[in-house]
Order: structure tokens, then sequence, then C-alpha cells
């Protein structure tokens, strides 16, 4: 069977991130850029289904401008067999790029498409389950642990209160959590060989849907600072100051 | 302008988020609740009572005793027509269904609201809370996902008893040919929970053990609050995952915060900045969470917490 991975480059996770001057935006000129790491993960969960002979096919897809080709060729190296680019300048926000993704899935007939569980650049949480309502498919959200059982999918899913199991018919979306797996590094003659596999490039509008953003970003500015506190000597004093300044024990 | 909350519980009892997401729907307008479940009067009883609340209606029947996703979606979304906005609490339950209902009503969402500057325009963190958005939609139907730190829990209103309405469903067993429920295995714990707690005890990698967590547990017991951890000791399997504070994890905002052998990623503070208090013990004094923390002490833990532990038992 085929899987689906849908990946999106974000400001890698150890930059600082620093909020524009004109509180337009954040600042992503001479950034460092990566894939978002819960897509490294449902990228490494795709690749052992394909290595436990259960997928056929591992394909990447990512939504957005040129550059991406850089994490795309990555995605190639740590394993996928070939790379879908969808090219747009729109800035992508998940109810577009869910659409987007469904005319890709109408394309390439994939049983399963896994996505991270939320990008860390937006937050936002909702393109997997928005895909798979527009699909009306069953959805995995969160997931610690996939099995694959005949034409069935079980999900282990992190839940507030613990874990939840369920299970989904084939065709499904899942979404991938941090604890499903710990993702492999690239090895050196992996990036050769990633050289010479497929990376297709389409323009969005080939796809024919509508991806206006319905999103306006009015303002992003920092949050308030907390105000700077005090070191104390030993736990005298921070019991007493928790009494009598804070008042909180 | 009239808003739906779907109501998130466990049959018998409200979840305290949705008590947050009343709050936040009493900004925008009238309020109507939502209750879906499985023999959940009492849940429905309970939101009748609630300020601001005009109506509670109710969906009670078994298809619905696991809350799953497709279920839910299919029956909400044709209830929405006469609303201006969905919400729901941004817990696990919200982000898993309220996506999926703004899809087919082909809207967008806006997640993690933290505040509600009119009835189109909202507040919300990105980039683990690094930056503040504030995003507007003309979308005819505004869904959001309401952050319960943001909003404090609408209370029980004197007297108030609003009207109940049971809606039936048109769903059957049978219209929910995609997803199964198995089975839940729950942290039942008798502590109060990591989202509500008045006191929260975090510990993270510098805790060294499973077992060392223990102390964490005692000092948590002492202050009434909950124990919460790094995804780094969650990872190294000191604590379990509905324990995870932080940018994937829950986000808290108790009256006190203790972390402990914790070293403040920016992953990790997403989740604490609310806090009103922060105490962090660190033997490292580059610390980056000794930079957000009220008190902090620079020391072993080894060293200080079975000491703070028994002066606080003591009443110092
Ligand atoms: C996509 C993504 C999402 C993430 N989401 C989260 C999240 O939601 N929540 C989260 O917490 N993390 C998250 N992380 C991980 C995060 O980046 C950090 O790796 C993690 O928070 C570190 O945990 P820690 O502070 O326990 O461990 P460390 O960074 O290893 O720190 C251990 C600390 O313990 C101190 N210490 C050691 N021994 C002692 C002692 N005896 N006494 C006192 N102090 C001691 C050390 O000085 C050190 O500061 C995420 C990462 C990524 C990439
Ligand atoms: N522009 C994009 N291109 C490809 N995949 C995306 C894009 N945006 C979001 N995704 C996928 O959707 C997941 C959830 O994103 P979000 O809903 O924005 O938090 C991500 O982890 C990706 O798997």
């Amino acid at each position: 069977m085929k899987i689906l991975v849908a990946i999106k480059q974000v400001i890698d996770h150890h930059v600082a991130i620093q909020v524009k001057l004109d509180n337009t935006g954040v600042e992503t000129n001479n950034v460092k850029m990566s894939i978002n790491p819960f897509d490294e993960i449902a990228l490494e969960a795709a690749i052992r289904l394909q290595e436990s002979g259960i997928a056929s096919e591992v394909i990447v897809v990512s939504i957005g401008e040129k550059p991406i080709q850089t994490t795309l060729r990555s995605a190639l190296a740590m394993g996928a067999d070939r790379a879908l680019l969808i090219q747009t300048d729109v800035e992508t926000q998940p109810l577009a790029v869910a659409k987007l993704l469904q005319a890709v899935v109408a394309q390439e007939n994939p049983q399963l498409v896994l996505l991270g569980k939320q990008a860390i650049d937006d937050d936002s949480h909702q393109t997997g389950q928005m895909l798979a309502a527009l699909l009306n498919w069953g959805q995995g959200t969160n997931a610690s642990q996939i099995i694959l059982k005949d034409d069935e999918v079980q999900v282990t899913r992190e839940i507030d209160t613990g874990l939840e199991i369920i299970s989904l018919s084939l065709p499904a979306v899942i979404t991938t959590d941090l604890r499903l797996n710990n993702p492999r590094y690239i090895k050196l003659p992996n990036i050769m060989k990633a050289k010479k596999k497929p990376l297709t490039i389409l323009a969005a509008e080939e796809l024919d849907v509508d991806i206006t953003p319905r999103l306006q970003t009015c303002k992003v500015e920092l949050p308030l600072r907390r105000k700077t506190g005090i070191k104390v000597e030993n736990i005298n004093e921070l019991i007493t100051k928790l009494q009598t300044e804070a008042k909180v024990i | 302008m009239s808003v739906l909350v779907i109501a998130e519980h466990n049959h018998q009892t409200v979840n305290s988020a949705t008590l947050s997401a009343i709050t936040a729907a009493k900004q925008l307008g009238i309020v109507n609740v939502l209750v879906i479940g499985y023999h959940c009067e009492e849940v429905a009883l309970s939101l009748a009572k609630v300020e601001g609340v005009e109506q509670v209606l109710v969906i009670d029947n078994h298809i619905y005793q696991h809350f799953l996703a497709e279920t839910l979606a299919d029956t909400i979304v044709p209830l929405t027509s006469h609303y201006t906005h969905i919400l729901a609490a941004a817990s696990s339950f919200g982000k898993n269904i309220m996506p999926r209902i703004a899809a087919l009503l082909d809207v967008v969402q806006v997640s993690d609201v933290i505040a509600i500057e009119s009835t189109d325009t909202f507040k919300r963190p990105i980039y683990a809370g690094n930056a503040i958005a504030t995003l507007c939609t003309t979308d005819k139907i505004k869904v959001l996902t309401i952050r319960e730190t943001a909003f404090e829990p609408a209370m029980m209103a004197k007297g108030n008893l609003a009207p109940i309405h049971t809606i039936q469903t048109t769903l059957t067993e049978k219209t929910n040919q995609l997803s199964r429920f198995i089975e839940q295995q729950l942290c039942d714990s008798e502590r109060p929970e990591l989202n509500n707690a008045s006191v929260v005890v975090a510990g993270g990698r510098g805790m060294q053990t499973k077992e060392n967590f223990q102390l964490l547990y005692a000092l948590a017991d002492q202050l009434g609050g909950a124990v919460g951890a790094t995804r780094a000791a969650v990872d190294a399997g000191f604590a379990p995952n509905d324990q995870q504070i932080g940018q994937t994890g829950k986000i808290i905002a108790p009256r006190l915060y203790i972390g402990v052998g914790i070293s403040g990623a920016i992953q990790h503070l997403a989740g604490i900045m609310d806090s009103k208090v922060i105490v962090a013990i660190n033997k490292d004094e580059n610390a980056p969470i000794l930079e957000v923390a009220d008190y902090s002490l620079v020391a072993d833990w080894q060293e200080v917490l079975p000491d703070l532990l028994n002066r606080l038992k003591m009443g110092n």
C-alpha cells in the first residue's frame, strides 16, 4: 500500500524566534529551517512500515515556496521514495493545506496519510482532522502507536487523561505524537542517493483549489514578559518568601 | 450573535475547561451549550445552572459513549446553522473534533484562543507562545478552541436553571463505518488534575529515576497539588504521558509551580508561563528556567528537597 506523508518546513526548533519590529510577523530571513519535528516522526513511521513490508511506497508532499525542496530532499534521504512540492507563495493555512492534500490524495490514492499532530510554527493542530473530514475518512490523532491489521489500522492516541485505542478502516488519516518513534539520522550515502530520487514540482493553481487565506493576521507581538525574579540562598528563605511575599503556601 | 459551546464531560461530570469556554462564549453573544453523551442527564443539569447559559441541548444515545470524532462531527454539523460561533476547549477532546467540524462547514478554525477582541478578531499564541498573533476571519461561522488558562471558569448562577432541550439523533450505530473504539487506559489519580490544580510540582530529566519522582508526589500531596513533567522525563519513563507540560503537552496556570531538575527549554516554558509564581530548583546556575522563575534556588535537589518536604510537613 501507498503512504502519503505531509511535511511542513518550519523554523528549526532550536532557533530563538524574533518578532518583526513592525509587528507583521516573525523573522524568517536567514533563519535555519527544518522539517517540522512531528512530520519527521510521521515519515519515520512510514519508512518503518515500508521496511516491514507493509507499505509499498512512501511519498512525501509539502506545500509552500520553492526553497522547501531542500527539506524534501532530506526527506528523500531519510528514506521516502519520491517527493511532491505543491508550490505557492500564498501563506499556507490548515484548511487550504487540507484541500490541496485532498487533491493530491485523489491523484495518488494512498491507503494511509500521515501528518504531524501540529506544526510548531502556527501550533494549529488542525490539518489532519480537516483532511480526514474532507475525504470522509477516519482519523487517528496524536498517535503514539500504529498497528496495521488487514484492512484496519489500530491507533493508540495520547489524550489528556491517558491513552485511547481506536481502530480505523482503511484508508485513514493519522497524526503523530512525539512518542511514536525516534526518527533516524540521515546517512551520508543516502544524501547522494536522494539526489536521484524523483521530486516533482506542481503549481498549486494546477490543483484547482481555492487557497485564498481566510484568516488575516492583523498583528504579531511579543508576549508579556514576566517580571524578573530573585535568587534565594536556601530552603528557609524559599519558604519564607512563598509564605510572606508571594503568599502562595 | 449566538454561540454554541460543545461540552466536554465523562457522561457524569463537566470538565472545567468547558466552563472556561463558556466564559469566552459570553463575550461573544447568547450562549447555548450542547451536551452529547450517553446517560448524561447530570451533565446537562449542571450546565443548566451555569451563569450565562441560555439553553442546554442534549443528545443522549449509546453511540456517543466513546466520543468518536467522526460520529460527533456528523452529529454537530447539522445543528450549527443558527449559530455565529462554535466553541470548545482546546483540550485533546476539542482539538480532535473541532477541525473536523470546521472543515465540514468549509470554515477556518482559530485554535487556542487566549483573548476575544471582537466577534471576528481573536488572539492566540504561536511559536510555542513566543509570539502572540491577532487574527480575524470573515467566515460565516467562527470555529474556535479556547485555552482554558486564559479564561476564568464560569460560575454556578444562583437559582438559574436554563431550559434543557433534548434532541433525537438521526445517526445509528451503523452510520460510522470509519472508526471503532477499542479501549482506554486512564491514569486515574486521587490527586487534582494537572490542568486546574492550584499547585503543580514538576520534574525533569534531572530527577534521574522514576523512584525519585516519588519525592515530587510527596511534595505535591503536602501542597494539595498535581505532579507534572517535561518531555524528557516522560520519554525516560519517569512519568506518564498525560503529565507532560508544554507546547505539545498541557498548558497550566497554577498559583504555584515548582520545577525541579528542569532546564527550561522553550517548549516546556510554553506550558507554564501563566503560572502566578514560578519556583525553580536547579543545580546549574545558567539553566534558562532560572530566568523566568520568581524564586530560584541553585542547588542539587537531593540536598534540598527532603528538607523542604520535612519543613512543610512540620508546618515549618
Ligand atoms: C517538537 C518538540 C516539542 C517539544 N515539546 C515539549 C513539551 O511539550 N514539553 C517539554 O517539557 N519539552 C518538550 N520538548 C523537549 C524540550 O525541547 C526539552 O528537550 C525538554 O523540555 C528538556 O527536559 P528537561 O528540562 O527535563 O531535561 P534537560 O534539558 O536535560 O535538563 C535537566 C536539568 O536538570 C538539572 N539537574 C540535573 N541534575 C540535577 C540535580 N541533582 N539537582 C538539580 N538539578 C539537576 C540540569 O542542570 C538540567 O538543567 C519538545 C521538543 C520538541 C523538538
Ligand atoms: N504547508 C504544509 N505542507 C505540508 N504539510 C503541512 C503543511 N502545513 C501543515 N502540514 C501538515 O499538517 C500538520 C499539522 O499542521 P497544523 O494543523 O498547521 O498544526 C503538520 O505537522 C504537517 O504534517
